[in-house]
């Protein structure tokens, strides 16, 4: 496989009994890019993250994450690979330090690592003062920073991301894409969906699915020149309106 | 290995944080062994007793006045119907009512026999037995005073007056029923919490979200359920000390057998309810689907687990159900090892289906854990 791919999928499809979420859908992903993974609610996306992520079997079709099979080799993509989910999904009744230790923990970092690391994190996303409160006391915005943090504990390739800034002010997303630069900068992959069209702007390329399909994939620049819109709000309202 | 600490650190510190669980899960149990201790009892007393004299005379005066005696009987009422008699006996006003008839010191004077009617209310027939018994018993005391013979339900036993039986109650020697019932009592409550604790637990990470977070990690399965189930193996241990000790202190139930055989089973004990417990939760979507089929499971196990009724006397099928109690086996082994000392050998039987049941269910608990679905 070419290393510069991190995610290579094709015709990857689910199906729950007659019905298919995600159909045949056939993309790759290059090495410290942003990708964003569009569609209108239903369209499929989650599911196909979930394929990715290897904790949901794909009915059919061939897909490698992190030079791993989803197929085979789920706990060897699991590794490499860092997510947060739409639903917040640290511990409320934990502290900030000790969801961190916690997860740092369960990835196998040695102590030493995890001390460092806690600090590094607590230090960058401000949290001093809070280090020692429990999560569930937070704003949602805090524990979105925090918790796109904690998925990147152990270094992995690619990070996932569902619809992270889901119900956040709009200072807070600018400074959860600040992170998200950042954590580019530095190699890792980033794999986003969500639903707003301006953060759509800010990715190297987008897919949008629509029904279960990948409808388009481009640059958000060459998109809006194919689809002859003013910005990717209209796009994806042409594509999802059919 | 280390993995599996984080986890147990993780859990131990969120079950002492949650001040709503603390105190259900140490506190109730001790005081539901307590009370329940105290409150299931077989034993019959309070008997609400009415009469219908329509003699009046020394001797049926006499005969009442040993059931006012008894500490069975509270004689409430002199009848002086049969009409009146049985609507307080549909009231429920009295339990038993013994009619004497007209002539009855005339009658037992002149050596004749004689027929006592006695009514039972029999709604509970385990305790109407135990009422008729007592009531047999002073009729015949005062009958080696005077002959009277008793109408009985079969008339055949006559009792032969130079046969006597002393019974020897083994093991239970006082036949104190609380000896009987703390370490079954205790059974329940090491049971219930233990099962109600993990069954909770993971369908609870589900709601909430973290399960899947937890998926996403490269932890193995093993991993993820020993470190799950370790904090509530300790609860379920700590429960039963806790519960010998109250056993001890409160109850003086004797301790005749080995403490540690009773720890060893025990800990394979608590294994089989995790594992059911866990299989729960894999096959359940929320808490509340999660308890009930806990329930469920819960009050089957305890009413056939020979607690409250012998299992000698369940019909053959519900014997071959309760094979596959757990419960059953606990109850089985703390009374043999608290009241009659068994030993290693003498529950080797229980002890090896306990066994194979906790490989079982935790084999079926960690193959119905999946990752990826």
């Amino acid at each position: 496989m070419n290393n510069n791919k991190v995610i290579q999928v094709e015709g990857l499809t689910k199906m729950f009994g007659d019905f298919t979420a995600v159909n045949a859908i056939t993309f790759e992903v290059d090495k410290g890019e942003i990708f964003g993974f569009l569609g209108a609610n239903g369209a499929g996306k989650t599911t196909a993250m979930k394929m990715l992520i290897g904790i949901s079997n794909p009915t059919s079709g061939n897909a490698n994450v992190a030079g791993f099979d989803v197929f085979t080799h789920t706990e060897n993509i699991k590794k490499n690979i860092g997510y947060m989910s739409q639903k917040f999904a640290l511990y409320d009744d934990l502290t900030v330090r000790e969801n961190i230790t916690f997860f740092g923990g369960i990835y196998g970092l040695s102590r030493k690592r995890i001390k460092e690391k806690s600090d590094a994190l607590i230090e960058e996303l401000g949290l001093q003062n809070v280090a020692n409160k429990l999560v569930g006391a937070l704003p949602l915005g805090w524990k979105q920073k925090l918790s796109f943090s904690v998925s990147l504990i152990h270094d992995p390739k690619i990070v996932f991301l569902d619809e992270p800034t889901g119900g956040v002010d709009p200072i807070t997303r600018r400074q959860f894409w600040e992170l998200i630069y950042k954590a580019a900068n530095q190699g890792t992959t980033v794999f986003v969906t969500t639903h707003y069209m301006d953060e759509a702007e800010y990715c190297d390329r987008v897919s949008i699915m629509v029904n279960g399909k990948i409808e388009a994939l481009d640059t958000p620049k060459k998109l809006k020149e194919q689809f002859k819109a003013e910005n990717m709000n209209d796009v994806f309202l042409k594509l999802a309106r059919g | 290995m280390k993995t599996i600490l984080y986890i147990i650190q993780k859990e131990f510190k969120q079950i002492f944080r949650n001040k709503g669980m603390l105190p259900i899960i140490f506190v109730l149990p001790l005081l539901q062994l307590v009370i329940l201790s105290n409150a299931a009892t077989f034993e019959v007393k309070n008997i609400k007793f009415g009469y219908i004299d329509n003699d009046h005379t020394s001797t049926s005066r006499a005969l009442v006045e040993r059931f006012n005696a008894s500490t069975y009987f509270n004689v409430l009422t002199d009848f002086p119907s049969e009409a009146l008699a049985s609507s307080a006996m549909l009231k429920g006003e009295v339990d038993v009512v013994l009619e004497i008839p007209q002539y009855f010191e005339r009658d037992l004077q002149n050596e004749k026999h004689h027929r006592l009617g006695v009514t039972i209310n029999a709604i509970d027939g385990a305790a109407a037995g135990v009422m008729n018994v007592y009531v047999s018993q002073i009729i015949q005391r005062f009958n080696q005073h005077v002959k009277v013979d008793l109408l009985q339900p079969s008339d055949q036993q006559i009792q032969a007056s130079n046969i006597d039986t002393i019974p020897l109650f083994w093991y239970n020697e006082t036949l104190n029923y609380k000896t009987f019932m703390v370490p079954g009592i205790l059974v329940l409550l090491v049971t219930m919490i233990t099962l109600f604790l993990s069954g909770m637990n993971i369908v609870r990470e589900k709601e909430i979200g973290t399960l899947e977070q937890i998926n996403v990690t490269p932890i193995k399965k093993s991993q993820f359920i020993i470190g799950k189930l370790f904090p509530f193996w300790v609860i379920g241990m700590g429960l039963l000390t806790i519960g010998l000790i109250i056993a001890k202190l409160i109850f003086n139930v004797p301790m005749v057998g080995s403490l540690p055989l009773m720890y060893v089973y025990t800990s394979i004990y608590i294994l089989v309810v995790l594992g059911i417990g866990l299989f729960i939760s894999n096959f359940t979507e929320t808490q509340q689907q999660a308890m009930f089929i806990a329930w469920f499971f819960t009050v089957i196990f305890i009413l056939m687990s020979g607690l409250f009724t012998p299992i000698e006397s369940m019909p053959k099928w519900a014997q071959m159900i309760t094979e596959f109690n757990p419960i059953k086996y606990f109850v089985e082994v703390m009374r043999m090892v608290m009241l009659k000392g068994s030993g290693f050998i003498d529950i080797l039987p229980q002890l090896l289906k306990t066994f194979s049941y906790a490989l079982i269910m935790n084999g079926l608990a960690v193959w119905s854990y999946k990752k990826t679905t």
